[in-house]
């Protein structure tokens, strides 16, 4: 989707990030500014440790930086506040992981309607599974389903709350070439469908080819920002 | 049903055998609770109903002889509702097929109308009839021990004649619900007998017409018994009265009393140790337990769940684990509650038992239990939340371990590479190893603590009865004799030595505090039945003043040196002030001892004994019983070793089978704990074993690694155990000391092994169970998931 003109659904501003271990400082960020569009599919490429994950958590609420600002909709998100990160999550992010994280003790249906649950207006977890191809699957638990579908099914899982917001770290990172597409087109949908603003980790440059925006990520900076001209659809790509 | 209920559920289910081993923890430690309480809760209901329904007195005094017309002016004294007068006198039975003398009490009914008083409760058959005098009822436990039924004859001396009784009935009294000779501390149903007989047979008999020698009152509400006690000592004195005395003095109360009271000090004590070691036990397992669900924990954040939802959501967990504890505990602690009340019913004899748990021993331990389970783990759950779910959701950072000095020892150097591994891991964790080592630590120490009950009572009779009496023996006269029956007796067939004693009922004061207590006189010299001190052994008695048992002086908060004031309730009633010269450690009663001749002349009897303690050789046994049936005014004859004998059945029957659940509950324990560590330790470490299996290790040597830890950790326990276990023996006994017995705190090693064995087997159980599910490892499975 091409919208200069949208408005900056997220905006974050000189995020710096520092983890102590023992005796030694680890920079995972050094004063990052990224802002996401309404609507928009933005791709962070770069090697592992290189800050995409923590700039990631940081976005969706799930760590707090050291130093810096974010803003979701022009408000401030209240970092010092549990309670009001932890409202913005279950209000406005969805989550998808590189290990699926599903509760293997629930079914397809119910891992969805873990997050309904709680939402203010979630779609029904049998629609958000067949969204991503999952309508026949419902009553399976994680451990009868291919790594593939347990990946849609923690999409589905995430749109359900119909987020503004949906952020994927390594989305296909544990998936082969052929399920990994299936798993982008599903993203791919939701963002062109309900206009979600996604932010996709990957280490895998092919993959930004799908992107409207790619940030590349070195050293805990972002050292090159790259707008594509053309989108391409999942199924032209090969890895 | 929510989706996170949805996955509470099916979580328990597939932790099903850990949370029973949680649950079984709890359960233990919720059923023993239970058990005590509602076991004394029974025994009191039981009493009091008891009591009532029988109108058992609230007053008892004996005379030697008073006019019948006295028990009026009894009746007259303020307070009193209602009095009865009564013949109560001793006869020596001759069972047929029981070689030994039997001693009975025998009891008048009222020739008219029912008793008024302590109301027999018929068993079988019926009451005498007035116009047959050779008719008897006899007590119920007395009648089972010699298979009497009503129709049944056996032959008594009463005062010197003998006469062939006829059993009309058997029956049970409020009088006797434990029912002990004179002298004797546990009920032999075999060698002492109950017997009711006509109130004008026994006063024929007895050369009582128009007198009595007993009398029972009962009182108004609000009656000043003291004063009471006092007025009618007064009507007495002239007549033979010993000192009227309260419902809290009447023998078998007393010991009833005491039994409740002792059972009430043991609930407190026992369980509330036990209650304790199981709720820190959960409160460590549920934390270990919450600790594995980390990730979870950091995903249901990322999904924006509140603290409060998560926190609500394991404490449901913990609750519905809580729950089965303590619903099994409750179940099991009713059910055993109302067979050890049951068995004290044998023991104590009912004619009814009232098992009606009241509420508040059920709401206590399972308040208890749960507060302790979710103090555990909504500790972890709060350590868990506070993390940001980024970090939350990770695996733990490897732990940082380090090549500490050790490493680099020559030992260190000689340890093959899985070794180093349970080792580092002890020393990397070294809390966590000793909270489990310590959890270990604490079930052995109630097992060593139930154990030592053993030991204890062991000790207990071995210092009473082996090392502090040496007479075959004992017989205590109808009244006072002249010394020289002493020299009749040593002439007796089998008799090898005589040594007198003397009884006499008193009061001991000191400033307000009084004692019922008779005193014995001891001979000089003493050595069948000499005043024994637990430590320092056979104590000879000082010419004058009086030797206190520790815990009578206790009672009167007197010590050596201080002077206290003796009512003699007989004779001449002396009333004098006498010192206490010395204070002796004894574990049985609260007796109080002095010299014979100096208790002869404070009471102004003359030179006489009570009874004597007989040394019997053994061949002659047979002819010295047959004999002793026949000699008139022997009241009572008691035998060493049946003494020793009833000691250890009436243990068996109580205190026992109370430990022996303790013991049952302690390896619960045990193995509760143990099967949680292993299981813990498997779910932390399942992909770093299931990651050896694949680089080649064998299923043995990654078994090794896994349990060798827990074994490492289960030796640490056994000394850390035994130190405890010492402690809370050392508590117990301290806290444990009732009038009727104190506990000495003896602990022999085979106590401390066997605990240890126990825990050792719990361990290896444990470790074998789980072995089987590292047989099972799914090694891609493991492997594939996240990390």
């Amino acid at each position: 989707m091409e919208n200069e003109a949208a408005a900056i659904a997220l905006e974050a501003h000189e995020l710096t990030k520092i983890y102590r271990m023992g005796a030694v400082e680890v920079h995972a960020l050094r004063g990052v500014d990224v802002d996401l569009r309404e609507g928009e599919l933005v791709v962070l490429l770069g090697p592992s440790g290189s800050g995409k994950s923590t700039l990631l958590n940081i976005l969706g609420g799930l760590d707090t930086p050291t130093r810096g600002t974010v803003k979701f909709r022009g408000q401030p998100l209240s970092m010092d506040s549990e309670r009001a990160l932890n409202l913005y999550r279950r209000n406005h992010v969805g989550f998808v992981f590189q290990f699926y994280n599903l509760i293997s003790s629930l079914t397809a249906r119910e891992n969805v309607s873990l997050v309904t649950e709680i939402a203010g207006n979630p779609m029904s977890p049998v629609e958000a599974l067949s969204i991503v191809g999952l309508g026949d699957r419902l009553d399976h638990f994680p451990a009868q389903l291919s790594g593939g579908e347990q990946q849609r099914v923690a999409i589905a899982r995430a749109i359900a709350k119909r987020p503004e917001l949906l952020l994927c770290d390594e989305p296909t990172g544990a998936l082969d070439s052929k399920t990994g597409i299936l798993v982008l087109e599903a993203i791919l949908k939701i963002n062109r469908e309900l206009g979600t603003t996604t932010a996709l980790i990957t280490h895998n440059a092919v993959i930004a080819e799908i992107a409207n925006r790619v940030l590349y990520f070195a050293d805990g900076r972002i050292v090159e920002r790259r707008k594509n001209a053309v989108q391409r659809a999942p199924g032209e790509l090969a890895w | 049903m929510s989706s996170l209920d949805r996955k509470l559920v099916r979580e328990l289910w597939r932790l099903k055998a850990q949370v029973l081993a949680i649950a079984l923890v709890i359960a233990s430690g919720t059923a023993l609770l239970i058990m005590a309480l509602t076991t004394i809760e029974a025994l009191e209901e039981t009493t009091a109903a008891y009591y009532e329904r029988t109108r058992f007195a609230d007053v008892f005094a004996q005379a030697k002889r008073a006019p019948e017309h006295l028990g009026r002016d009894i009746a007259d004294i303020p307070g009193v509702r209602l009095a009865e007068t009564r013949i109560v006198e001793g006869a020596i039975l001759d069972m047929p097929g029981f070689a030994e003398p039997v001693v009975a009490q025998l009891l008048s009914l009222p020739e008219r109308g029912p008793e008024l008083l302590n109301a027999l409760v018929i068993r079988s058959g019926r009451l005498t009839d007035p116009t047959r005098p050779d008719e008897v009822v006899v007590s119920e436990p007395f009648a089972e021990a010699h298979e009497l039924k009503p129709g049944d004859s056996f032959d008594a001396v009463l005062r010197g004649r003998k006469r062939t009784l006829q059993v009309v009935g058997t029956a049970l009294s409020p009088e006797f619900v434990y029912a002990i000779a004179p002298g004797g501390l546990m009920p032999d149903d075999e060698r002492f007998g109950i017997l009711w007989m006509g109130h004008d047979t026994l006063a024929a008999a007895f050369d009582l017409k128009a007198s009595f020698n007993s009398i029972t009152l009962s009182l108004l509400p609000g009656a000043d018994e003291k004063d009471v006690i006092r007025r009618l000592d007064g009507l007495l004195a002239p007549f033979g009265g010993i000192g009227a005395y309260g419902r809290a003095d009447q023998t078998s109360n007393w010991f009833l009393e005491s039994e409740i009271a002792q059972q009430r000090n043991m609930s407190r004590i026992m369980p509330t140790i036990f209650l304790a070691v199981a709720a820190f036990l959960t409160n460590m397992v549920m934390a270990r337990l919450i600790e594995t669900q980390r990730r979870e924990i950091g995903l249901l954040k990322a999904f924006g769940y509140s603290n409060l939802a998560i926190g609500w959501h394991y404490a449901k967990m913990v609750l519905v684990i809580g729950t089965i504890g303590i619903l099994i505990g409750s179940l099991l602690g009713a059910w055993l509650g109302h067979w050890n009340t049951e068995l004290y019913t044998k023991f104590y004899r009912f004619p009814f038992l009232l098992y009606r748990p009241g509420p508040a021993g059920f709401v206590i331990a399972g308040a208890i239990s749960l507060g302790a389970a979710l103090a555990g783990s909504l500790a972890a759950v709060r350590r868990a939340v506070r993390l940001p779910p980024a970090e939350a959701m990770l695996p733990p950072s490897p732990p940082i371990y380090r090549r500490t000095w050790a490493s680099r020892t020559a030992l260190a150097g000689a340890l093959d590479e899985p070794s180093r591994m349970i080792v580092r891991r002890i020393v990397r964790w070294p809390v966590r190893a000793f909270l489990a080592s310590l959890g270990l630590a604490m079930s052995i120490a109630v097992l060593i603590m139930a154990l030592q009950w053993v030991d204890a009572i062991d000790s207990l009779a071995d210092t009473v009865f082996e090392r502090g009496q040496h007479q075959d023996a004992t017989v205590a006269f109808n009244d006072l004799q002249p010394i020289h029956t002493v020299g009749d007796f040593e002439r007796l067939p089998g008799v090898l030595a005589a040594e007198p004693y003397r009884h006499a009922s008193a009061r001991i004061s000191h400033g307000h505090l009084v004692e019922r207590q008779g005193i014995i006189g001891v001979p000089p010299g003493a050595i069948l039945s000499p005043v024994f001190d637990a430590e320092r052994g056979r104590i000879d008695v000082p010419p004058g003043g009086l030797m206190l048992s520790r815990k009578l002086a206790e009672l009167l908060h007197v010590s050596a040196g201080d002077t206290v004031g003796i009512e003699l309730l007989e004779g001449r009633q002396a009333r004098l002030s006498l010192p206490v010269a010395q204070v002796f450690e004894t574990y049985l009663g609260t007796p109080a001892y002095m010299e014979m001749g100096a208790l002869n002349r404070i009471a102004g009897d003359g030179r006489v004994v009570s009874g004597l303690h007989i040394l019997v050789d053994s061949p002659s046994r047979a002819s010295l019983l047959a004999k002793l049936k026949d000699i008139p005014n022997v009241a009572a004859v008691l035998f060493r070793q049946a003494a020793i004998d009833t000691f250890y059945k009436t243990m068996g029957e109580t205190i026992f089978i109370f430990i022996g659940f303790f013991v049952a509950f302690s390896m619960t324990l045990s193995v509760g704990v143990t099967y949680n560590s292993i299981r813990i330790a498997l779910s932390e470490r399942a992909r770093e074993l299931a990651t050896l299996r694949v680089l080649g290790f064998s299923r043995w040597e990654i078994s090794y690694i896994l349990l060798g830890e827990v074994g490492i950790l289960t030796w640490v326990a056994i000394p850390l155990g035994a130190a405890i276990g010492y402690g809370l023996a050392w508590y117990m006994t301290s806290a444990f000391e009732t009038e009727l017995y104190r506990v000495p705190l003896v602990l022999r090693d085979a106590t401390y092994g066997k605990a240890a064995l126990i825990a050792l087997a719990a361990t290896l159980v444990c470790a074998a169970v789980v072995r089987r599910r590292l047989d099972r490892l799914d090694l891609i499975a493991v492997l594939k998931t996240r990390e």
